[in-house]
């Protein structure tokens, strides 16, 4: 009944290619509400569940009731642990690509409880709100068992983690002899920092809309940051072939982490679709996106030792963080430390300790946004104790090889970050000592920070097909969570093949096109950029191949070495005027389209050789009320350096994103456990505070050249996590250097500042 | 007792998007899911299910509303207007171009809401200052993009359609309005 609207006219800018500020390919369809996102999916005789939560922490299931909810009109069926259909038995059945080791979670496998708010059964009904009243009668009752979610009480029950994932990189072993080299240190600091539990809350909750096709088959509409990882999920689970299902997910409503792992809800919606032979829709609730994966709380011991002119002399830096009691999740956090400093004793160590939790997850910037704002904070009081600049200190100990594996920086452009960054932020006016700067009751303060994140790539693969219109898909199995992917693909191709912008379709979140991992790290234009750039060379190849054999010659003796590919037209290098249409070259050599597929490989030796990283220097200015202890960021300039930025202003975007969610982590963001319970207290938006509009001052993102030829053939880094590192750190030292106060448990919230300004003022 | 009660049908009557709907709905029905399930109109998200979010706003006879917060069952004789009917309408065109030229946007779950609740500020007031957009929109939350392109966005359509109108900007104030 209500008409589709029409798409209104984008600013298109001329010019395809890599490098422009585009602006994104998907904007018109999510500004005019067109995007569909996985629980967006209507389909005929749809059908909902609700999922029931535990209401203990660990134990198990003596008796579930389910014959008032069945009796309530509308609901079809109640699943449970006790009538579930058969699922994969096998551990291995059930790991996904991003499962670390361990036995994965089963949803309704059997009584055992293992974690709050565990789903124990799942109430299907012919409209959601009476599967939502249905999971409400449902009765279940337990055997609870004493639990612990306390990581400060099973600290030094902690265990050392092997391997447990793909880019898990234990920390190096000990350099020199950090604790003689400590003790000795003219200036010390050894300090203690604590970070609590955060929640990826995107704003979109997980959902999935299951199809059930009239041949059985399954269509799967999820929320996922991998549709070829849910896919392969789906099938090992339920002993499904892998044509009986297909995943799609052309939108997903933010993630950070979240959609990296298969979740709860798709689980349901597919075992509830097979047995009913219905399409089923599952959302999780927003209190329920607190029951599958978080940033894991962590608490670190960091220790510097120093000569008097600010030279590094030991580096201590202790991380315990939580795991589950059935997976082992890990995370890079103190290892950044031993690579980001120059010091010949350095003890980094890593521990994990078990709580009664789920598996944490990752979250943007997993480890770095942990560890690195721990140096980060620990050389600021360094700075402080040796009355030295923190910019010069960290310059002092620049290095410009990884002292951890021994091995040169592919690129590293820190130095640029920093001398940039605080040239925008006019750091050269600070006065380094603390409460030296105020406007009427407000204190003013001004710290920085560095960040670091790695640059990955792994493998994936990429279908280019261009018509004889001139009209080219390119599509690969990747995701585009907001990040910008089908905008940065749609420009390596059109840069690649000379074509407007316009011209190019990019396709991606479906598991039946040409496999690609699973998006998060920021290595998604690595991976996939590479790919797509691999896939529509070979296009230009042929294009080249056919316009040298053409009738008539028009381009002479030319071979494709001398060509090139611009505005639609195969043309001579080395005279562009000289030029033939695309589709004359396609139409006499008797093809219609042009298809080729290509997997691009990282450059294994190359790599094997270097570290890759991503650089960031991060300036901060905060305002702190002195009566109230309130912290308001009124300036942030982050300098990054990431390699090639193929879209500066998709980019730009990412890491405005990241700052923000720095500012959350820094002053805002923590789920309170309540230990006693053993449950989130804060599980929804209106208590666990996120940073909204008000929070926010002036933000300014500068982009640092930086050339790089080993990371990729693109020599694109990635930007998804950087944005975030360095914020917490700068934040938290501006506070320091606005009010004389060292907070060193995030968030700085005010109850925090107000003590430390009262303990101040007492003493 | 309570159990019949509790789902009963109630018949409403209303325009959505200037149309004429008329629809027996589940009296627990949120106007959100009304849109979102009875009318297939997904453009307007739910994020936190309990009015702090804002990802679910639609103007109601004219004011913006928490559609998590509002039950379908209210609204007979009502005028709903949702993202796809502003967009039909061209009436946030502007807004729309601009928040895709500053990319204030990425995944765009909060955008259709954003953008009713930033057609509102400028509606109230033509002209508004930085912070007066931040504080407008600050119940409006947007986990990926940092806002700050958002605010861009909304500043650029303010002066953009006081110069279409004939006001001078001069600062933050407008001819117009000092004249006043
Ligand atoms: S869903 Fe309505 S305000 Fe969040
Ligand atoms: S664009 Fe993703 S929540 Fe705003």
């Amino acid at each position: 009944m209500i008409a589709k609207p029409a798409i209104p006219d984008v600013l298109r800018e001329p010019g395809p290619g890599i490098g422009k500020p585009l602006s994104r390919v998907d904007g018109p369809l999510k500004v005019t509400g067109q995007a569909r996102y996985a629980a967006e999916f209507n389909v005929p005789g749809l059908v909902h569940g609700y999922i029931v939560s535990s209401t203990i922490t660990k134990g198990r299931i003596t008796r579930i009731d389910t014959a008032a909810a069945l009796r309530r009109p509308g609901v079809l069926h109640v699943f449970t642990h006790e009538n579930r259909p058969h699922v994969a038995w096998f551990d291995r059945k059930w790991k996904d690509e991003d499962a670390p080791s361990g036995s994965p979670f089963r949803p309704l496998y059997d009584d055992r409880i293992v974690h709050a708010m565990q789903p124990v059964a799942l109430v299907v009904a012919e409209t959601f709100e009476a599967a939502r009243e249905g999971a409400r009668l449902v009765q279940v009752e337990y055997e609870a068992e004493p639990h612990e979610t306390d990581l400060a009480a099973r600290r030094h029950e902690a265990f050392t983690p092997g391997k447990e994932k793909g880019g898990f990189e234990p920390p190096p072993k000990p350099r020199g002899d950090p604790d003689r080299a400590l003790a000795e240190a003219a200036v010390k600091v050894d300090v203690e920092y604590v970070q609590p539990t955060e929640h990826h809350n995107p704003m979109e909750m997980h959902g999935s809309t299951v199809v059930y096709n009239d041949d059985g088959t399954l269509t799967v509409h999820d929320k996922t940051q991998g549709a070829p990882n849910s896919h392969s999920w789906v099938c090992s689970v339920f002993g499904l072939s892998k044509s009986a299902v297909r995943v799609i997910s052309p939108f997903v409503g933010g993630a950070f982490g979240s959609g990296l792992r298969p979740q709860h809800q798709l689980f349901m919606a597919v075992m509830a679709a097979l047995q009913l032979k219905r399409s089923v829709r599952v959302e999780l609730s927003r209190p329920q996106m607190f029951t599958f994966g978080h940033r894991p709380p962590t608490i670190q011991r960091v220790a510097l030792g120093a000569a008097p002119d600010g030279t590094l002399q030991a580096m201590i830096h202790e991380a315990v963080q939580e795991s589950s009691q059935f997976e082992n999740y890990v995370e890079i956090v103190v290892n950044w430390s031993g690579q980001q400093y120059r010091c010949d004793n350095v003890r980094l160590d890593y521990k994990l300790a078990r709580l009664d939790v789920f598996t944490p997850l990752d979250m943007r910037a997993p480890g770095a946004a942990t560890g690195v704002p721990a140096i980060e904070m620990a050389m600021d009081e360094l700075a402080h104790a040796l009355r030295m600049d923190p910019v010069e200190l960290r310059l002092r100990n620049y290095t410009d090889r990884d002292p951890n594996q021994d091995k040169p920086f592919s690129s590293k452009e820190l130095r640029a970050c920093f001398a940039q960054g605080a040239e925008r932020f006019g750091w050269s006016r600070r006065n380094p000592q603390p409460r030296s700067m105020r406007e009427g009751r407000q204190l003013i303060g001004w710290g920085v920070a560095s960040g670091v994140w790695d640059a990955m790539q792994g493998q994936a693969d990429a279908r280019a097909t261009l018509g004889i219109d001139g009209h080219l898909v390119v599509a690969s199995a990747t995701a585009d969570i907001g990040t910008g992917t089908y905008t940065v693909m749609s420009q390596i191709a059109a840069g690649t093949l000379g074509l407007p912008i316009g011209n190019v379709t990019f396709k991606l979140g479906d598991s039946a096109l040409p496999m690609a991992p699973i998006e998060g790290g920021s290595w998604t234009v690595s991976s996939v950029g590479s790919a797509v750039l691999a896939a529509c060379e070979r296009v230009r190849g042929r294009l080249y191949k056919l316009a040298a054999k053409m009738e008539g010659a028009p381009l002479g003796k030319a071979k494709p070495a001398d060509m090139v590919l611009t505005d639609g037209h195969v043309a001579l290098a080395a005279d562009p005027a000289r030029r033939v249409p695309i589709a004359e070259v396609m139409r006499s050599g008797g093809v219609l389209a042009i298809e080729e597929e290509a997997r691009s490989v990282p450059y294994y030796v190359k790599r094997a050789q270097h570290t890759l990283a991503t650089h960031s220097a991060v300036f901060a200015e905060v305002r702190v009320d002195e009566d109230l202890g309130t912290v308001q960021v009124s300036r942030i300039v982050s300098a990054v350096a990431a390699g090639r930025i193929i879209n500066p202003k998709t980019a730009g975007s990412q890491v405005m994103g990241g700052v923000v969610m720095g500012i959350g982590m820094a002053l805002e963001e923590e789920t309170f456990m309540d230990h006693g319970l053993g449950r989130y207290m804060n599980h929804d938006l209106a208590e666990y505070h996120v940073p909204v509009n008000a929070d926010i001052g002036s933000i300014d993102v500068i982009f640092v050249d930086e050339h790089d030829e080993v990371v990729n053939p693109l020599g694109a880094k990635g930007v998804g996590e950087i944005g975030i590192v360095g914020v917490p750190a700068a934040i938290a030292n501006a506070v320091f250097h606005a009010t004389g106060v060292r907070v060193r448990e995030l968030p700085i919230t005010l109850d925090k500042v107000l003590a430390g300004l009262s303990r101040r003022s007492a003493a | 007792m309570a159990e019949a009660e509790f789902s009963t049908l109630v018949e409403v009557s209303l325009r959505v998007n200037g149309e004429r709907v008329s629809r027996r709905v589940e009296a627990r029905r949120h106007l959100i899911d009304f849109l979102r399930l009875d009318l297939g109109l997904t453009g307007s998200h739910a994020g936190c299910e309990h009015g702090v979010c804002g990802a679910c706003t639609v103007r109601v006879d004219g004011e913006i509303v928490r559609g998590c917060l509002t039950l379908a069952a209210q609204l007979d004789g009502a005028d709903v207007w949702t993202i796809e009917g502003l967009s039909d309408t061209g009436e946030v065109r502007d807004l729309q171009q601009a928040f895709v030229a500053r990319n204030a946007l990425q995944c765009g779950y909060c955008t259709p809401g954003m953008l009713a609740t930033c057609a509102d500020l400028l509606e109230r007031s033509p002209a508004p200052s930085r912070a007066e957009i931040r504080e407008h929109i600050s119940g409006n939350y947007c986990r990926c993009t940092g806002y700050e392109a958002i605010i861009d966005a909304v500043e650029t359509v303010a002066a953009a359609r006081r110069a279409a109108t004939g006001q001078v900007a001069i600062g933050q104030a407008t001819i117009g309005e000092t004249a006043e």
